[in-house]
């Protein structure tokens, strides 16, 4: 998607602007800090160091959008299984043994020509960890959490998103209990394609209501 | 509680930044940070809910200012520390001991 605007150059990797102005603590003290306080709880005998390597590998390996994508890829091919997703995501995610590690609830909203959902957690970084892992920075940064509440098409634009003057665009505050996820909309020219061709084309910002999911063809060039 | 961290509807804080493949932590401290909230809450010491409201509570120039995954390191120690599991005392004599430590390894 060349549309989507790249970070400048002088960015760091959290997308936050170079030079901006002072740090209250500077990453050395940061990371000082880190080592300290996770020796003194692994001293207290409070944290075992090797769950913590075990959670890592899960959200840097396993858990993540591909979860989601499968997800809507079922919906898109089981009518029956589409319909319980959308009334009791709890319920239809507990059969593709997908987990709600926050034992958060979860509700699932379609994207039809008719409305257009996104999702955001204007307060802090609230997400659907469990179907698609840890949210991108930019999704926790105040800009987007301020912004897309206010003006929505706008933010749509900025990522890509054509959304029809015509669709009512719908901006769902996440919380800590109850977690949002889309289901895109399908593209056109999938007709033949297997579930997992599907999950294949399923983004994760097509899941969080800021992107759609292309055509085959465009996301083959894209 | 209201404050800089309720900013839905705010004008002014910029441009929307998003990095191309961007990696789940940016920086092996972010990753430790990550485990070391989950991992030590196994203990139960607080609740989602309260966790946010320590990060609710941190300077609101320095929330705006610093990343993520430092609110997630400041509000953790203060929430140690308030809940008795550790002192400042022993915060501060292990980040010395390990400022010294550094030190040392950048003179070599």
């Amino acid at each position: 998607m060349s549309a989507h605007p790249r970070a400048h150059a002088d960015d760091d990797e959290q997308g936050r602007p170079a030079n901006h102005g002072h740090h209250h603590a500077p990453p050395e003290d940061i990371l000082v800090r880190v080592r300290a306080l996770e020796a003194l709880l692994v001293e207290k005998g409070l944290v075992d160091p090797a769950a913590m390597d075990v959670l890592i590998d899960a959200y840097e390996h396993r858990i993540g959008p591909h979860i989601g994508a499968s997800v809507v890829a079922r919906a898109w091919t089981d009518p029956d299984f589409k319909a319980r997703l959308l009334k009791d995501a709890n319920l239809a995610l507990e059969e593709l043994d997908v987990s709600r590690l926050q034992s958060e609830d979860m509700i699932v909203l379609e994207n039809t020509p008719e409305v257009h959902h996104v999702i955001v957690c204007t307060l802090c970084s609230c997400y659907p960890w469990g179907v698609l892992g840890l949210p991108p920075n930019w999704y926790k940064s105040p800009p987007y959490r301020s912004r897309v509440v206010r003006e929505p098409r706008k933010v749509l634009q900025e990522f890509g998103c054509d959304v029809a003057p015509e669709t009512e665009v719908r901006v769902w505050d996440s919380t800590a209990e109850l977690r949002y996820m889309v289901l895109p909309e399908r593209p056109a020219g999938t007709e033949g394609m297997t579930r997992h061709e599907l999950a294949a084309l399923v983004t994760r910002d097509s899941m969080l209501g800021v992107s759609k999911v292309a055509a085959p063809i465009e996301a083959a060039t894209a | 509680m209201n404050g800089v961290h309720d900013c839905g509807g705010m004008d002014g804080l910029g441009p929307i930044r998003r990095v191309s493949n961007e990696p789940v932590f940016a920086h092996d401290w972010e990753r430790r940070t990550f485990a070391l909230m989950l991992v030590a809450n196994a203990n139960s010491y607080w609740n989602i809910d309260e966790s946010r409201h320590f990060i609710e509570r941190l300077d609101a120039v320095h929330y705006l200012q610093s990343t993520y995954y430092e609110h997630w390191i400041h509000s953790m120690e203060a929430m140690l520390i308030e809940k008795g599991v550790i002192t400042q005392q022993e915060v501060d004599a292990k980040i010395a001991a390990f400022s010294a430590k550094q030190g040392t390894q950048q003179c070599r």
